[in-house]
C-alpha cells in the first residue's frame, strides 16, 4: 500500500518537475514547481520528518514561489517566443543524462552505511521531532544558526539596494 | 518496503531533469527555478539519509539549504529587475556585456 502511494507521489512530483523545465509561459512553470514541493513535503512527512515539510511548505511553496510569481507579473513577461524557446539541446540532453546514469549506476552497485545514530523512528514519534531539531540547532549548530542570520541580514539590505532605483 | 534507495532515485531523476533546464532555457526566471528544483532533489537525498542513518545532522543542513536559498531568491529576483529596468528583457542571451 504505502509503496503503491510513494510511486505516485513520485510520478506527480517527476511529471511536474517535467512542466517546470517544458513550459513556455513562466507561470505555468512556477505552478509546476509548487507541485514538486508539495510532493517532496509528502516525501518528508513519510520519512518521519514533518517539521521539514512544514517548513518546505511555508519558505519553499508560501514564500519562494510568492516571490517568483510577484516578479514574473511585475515584469509582465509572456510567453517566450517559438524560435527562441531553447538552446543546445543536444548537448545538454547527453549532460544530463549522464548525471542521471551516475546517479543510477552509483545507487545499483554501492550500499548506504555509515554509523548510525540514536535519533530512531519510535524517538523522533515519542519526543517529537520539533524538539529534536530545536535541540540539535541551539546546542550543536548554535555558531552556524547565528551566520545564517546574518546572511540573511545581508540578502536584505543586498535585495533593497538592488531593487531600488536611486539609493 | 521503500528503501532509502528509491529516495534517492527520485531526487536523481529530479536533479537530471533540474541540469537539463537551467542548460536549455533563455528565460532567467525560469532557469532560476530549474536552480531551485536541484536544491530541492538535494534536499531530498539529505533526509532520505539523515532518516536512513538515524542522525538528526542532515535535517538541520536541510534547514541551512533553505535559508540560503531564501536569500539566493530575494537577491537573484532583484538582479533581475534591475536587469529588466536596463534591457527590457531577462533573455540570458541579453546578459553579453563581458562577451569578445
Amino acid at each position: 500500500m504505502e509503496i503503491i502511494f510513494f510511486y505516485l507521489v513520485a510520478l506527480v512530483a517527476v511529471v511536474s518537475g517535467f512542466l517546470v523545465i517544458r513550459c513556455q509561459s513562466p507561470v505555468n512553470s512556477a505552478l509546476g514547481l509548487v507541485n514538486t514541493f508539495f510532493c517532496l513535503a509528502i516525501f518528508y512527512v513519510m520519512l518521519h520528518a514533518p517539521f521539514m515539510a512544514a517548513v518546505q511548505i511555508m519558505v519553499y511553496a508560501g514564500a519562494i514561489i510568492v516571490l517568483i510569481l510577484f516578479v514574473i507579473m511585475l515584469l509582465n513577461l509572456g510567453t517566450e517566443s517559438r524560435k527562441r524557446y531553447t538552446n543546445g539541446i543536444v548537448w545538454s540532453s547527453i549532460a544530463s543524462l549522464l548525471i542521471l546514469f551516475n546517479v543510477i549506476y552509483f545507487i545499483k552497485r554501492g550500499r548506504v552505511t555509515g554509523a548510525e545514530g540514536d535519533i530512531t523512528n519510535f524517538m523522533v514519534e515519542s519526543v517529537g521531532h520539533t524538539e529534536l531539531i530545536g535541540t540539535a540547532m541551539f546546542t550543536e549548530f548554535l555558531l552556524p544558526f547565528e551566520i545564517a542570520s546574518v546572511l540573511l541580514l545581508v540578502a536584505i539590505v543586498g535585495a533593497v539596494v538592488l531593487a531600488k532605483r536611486e539609493v | 518496503m521503500i528503501s532509502v534507495y528509491h529516495y534517492m532515485t527520485v531526487a536523481g531523476i529530479l536533479f537530471a531533469m533540474g541540469t537539463y533546464g537551467v542548460l536549455t532555457r533563455r528565460n532567467a526566471i525560469v532557469i532560476f527555478m530549474c536552480i531551485e528544483l536541484m536544491l530541492n532533489s538535494v534536499n531530498l537525498t539529505f533526509i532520505a539519509l539523515s532518516n536512513h542513518l538515524q542522525s538528526m545532522d542532515g535535517q538541520i543542513f536541510v534547514f541551512f539549504v533553505m535559508t540560503v536559498a531564501a536569500a539566493e531568491a530575494a537577491v537573484g529576483l532583484a538582479l533581475m529587475i534591475t536587469f529588466y529596468r536596463n534591457r527590457e528583457s531577462i533573455d540570458v542571451d541579453d546578459m553579453n556585456l563581458l562577451k569578445l
